[in-house]
């Protein structure tokens, strides 16, 4: 039997073990995923468990329910790939020889990096929430918290789901108006982008948005260090800032298992072809994910339109053939707004964000970069497709290379 | 894209100012545009600058911590030669585009 392996089960691991056990024959493939943890985090839930709108159990449910029973699961830490001989060792000792390796170990955060971050007022005055725990300890702060200065920063780029932080700070404006003191709540987002977003027009879009909230926003700002004294943030250029309550998103990186195999770059992803998913290295490892270093969102959507195109490859590369499918670095972000409404945002490699209708031209039921109640139904929505549709590798009624049709041009 | 003399050399600029041909900077472009910021290039200016050009032509992605764990400059160090936004500024002098930060 031929061997392929997938290391991580996370979104994007997930589906490719359905993908394939569904695609491929199962009397000459043996399919083995392998992750750590045994307990799958819906991580888009996390953005609303500081705000008591999702629990604990609303996010977290068992990895196994979600394979097939011809895919074996193991739950063991992967210590090192060793491409040059096809072998994967595990820290348990264990090694497994692969035919074909996809590697969907994802993004981490690390607070550790940045001085004074993990210091006295880590979950006192200091959260994240990009983890489950730092979203929970949050949600116990803000229950009882009663005004001051909110400061939500962004570390370092690139970061996974690069609108979260935005939809953090307008679900903040929502939670503490509805509580009454929203007048009591000073909020400021620090990114160190020159603006909201990177992309032009749903930059421009979005810092009116932040604007009609009363959010300020300061960009430019590379964060050095966290002063634990004074409760402030500094940026390399001397800047500092006060807070009561940090939310960081601290910065991003691939696993160390990347960096000990020798085959990521500085900060641990992996080098990718952007368009066949292969590594630049070697043909028989395909990568998908965050954990790739393409130049786009890292986000599960962008993992969902990948994963067609990683399973078309990977066949085309089983059956020795020349890699046919090409990814256009697609993602669709639906943006929590709050107050009940969303914005939907859907771009590539080389288009932004436009405004226009969703997945039907010119009938929607969802607006591009328009701020509607439909749009946050659709996020709300998604967990329901992520647990039932995208995991399980299913069909969803979308291409999954973007498409013009019912986007509008525009000159800002 | 217009057309730009810089130090007597006639170049293309983007509507930001940053070349479009890396092909066509010379030391005197790169000393010229430094003005604009009001600084005086030195020997150390210039090792940032030889490697975001060589950086660049190999195809990578230029971040702030790449270029502060490159062994020639850290960060602050950075934020030093180039005040204000020091990759911008110092991909502007090295006559490559202007780094964007994926999304
Ligand atoms: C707060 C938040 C909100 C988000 N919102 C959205 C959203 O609205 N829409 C959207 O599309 N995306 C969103 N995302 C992003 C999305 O969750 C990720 O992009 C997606 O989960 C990436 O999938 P992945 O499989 O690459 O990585 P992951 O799902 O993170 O999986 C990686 C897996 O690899 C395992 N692993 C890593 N290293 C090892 C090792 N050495 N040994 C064993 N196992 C290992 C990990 O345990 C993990 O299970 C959000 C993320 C966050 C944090």
């Amino acid at each position: 039997m031929k061997q392929i392996l997938i290391l991580g089960a996370g979104t994007a691991g997930t589906m490719m073990a359905n993908k394939l056990s569904k695609g491929l024959d199962i009397e000459e493939w043996k399919i083995t995923i392998v992750d750590k943890d045994k307990i799958h985090y819906y991580q888009p839930g996390l953005l609303f468990i500081p705000f008591d709108i999702y629990k604990k159990e609303d996010v977290i449910k068992p990895k196994a329910n979600f394979f097939p029973s011809n895919v074996e699961f193991i739950i063991t830490e992967i210590s090192k790939i060793l491409p040059e001989e096809n072998k994967v060792l595990f820290t348990d000792g264990k090694t497994i020889k692969y035919d074909f390796l996809l590697i969907a170990t994802g993004t981490n955060v690390c607070p550790e990096e940045t001085p004074g971050l993990k210091g006295n007022l880590w979950y006192k005055n200091i959260f994240d929430f990009y983890t489950l725990n730092g979203a929970l300890e949050l949600q116990k702060f803000f229950r009882y918290w009663e005004g001051g200065k909110l400061v939500v920063n962004i570390a370092d780029m690139p970061f996974k789901c690069p609108v979260a932080p935005i939809e953090f700070v307008c679900l903040a404006d929502d939670f503490f108006t509805k509580k009454g003191i929203r007048d009591k709540v000073d909020i400021t987002y620090v990114t160190p982008l020159s603006g909201a977003f990177t992309k032009p027009i749903a930059t421009k879009m979005l810092s009116e948005l932040l604007e009609e909230k009363n959010i300020h926003v300061v960009t430019d700002f590379y964060l050095e260090k966290v002063d634990n004294e004074k409760k402030t943030i500094v940026s390399y250029d001397g800047i500092e800032i006060p807070f009561d309550v940090l939310t960081i998103v601290p910065l991003n990186k691939g696993d160390e298992m990347i960096a000990r195999s020798g085959m990521g770059d500085e900060l641990n992803y992996v080098p990718t072809n952007k368009f066949t998913l292969q590594s630049d290295k070697y043909q028989n490892i395909f990568i998908i994910g965050d954990a790739a270093n393409i130049p786009t969102s890292k986000a599960g959507s962008v993992a969902h339109f990948a994963s067609e195109i990683v399973y078309e490859n990977l066949i085309c590369a089983i059956e020795g053939r020349t890699l046919t499918a090409k990814f256009d670095g697609h993602a669709n972000c639906y943006i929590e707004t709050g107050k009940g409404k969303g914005v939907l945002i859907d771009f590539n490699y080389d288009t932004e964000p436009l405004p226009g209708t969703f997945p039907l031209p010119g009938i929607g039921p969802f607006g591009l970069l328009k701020n509607t109640k439909m749009n946050h139904y659709g996020k709300i929505l998604f967990r329901w497709i992520y647990w039932h549709i995208l995991l399980k590798g299913k069909e969803m009624p979308i291409e999954s290379h973007m498409t013009f049709a019912g986007k509008n041009k525009v000159n800002i | 894209m217009v057309e730009k003399i810089i130090a007597g050399v006639t170049v293309n600029v983007n509507n930001e100012g940053y070349l479009e041909n890396p092909a066509q900077w010379t030391k005197d472009i790169a000393l010229e545009i430094a003005k604009e910021y009001n600084l005086t290039l030195t020997e150390k200016h210039f090792q940032v600058i030889d490697y975001l050009r060589k950086a660049h032509l190999n195809g990578e992605t230029l971040t702030m911590r790449k270029v502060g764990s490159s062994g020639i400059v850290d960060i602050k160090g950075l934020y030093e030669l180039f005040p204000g936004g020091p990759l911008k500024i110092s991909s502007k002098i090295a006559g490559i585009p202007k780094p964007t930060s994926c999304v």
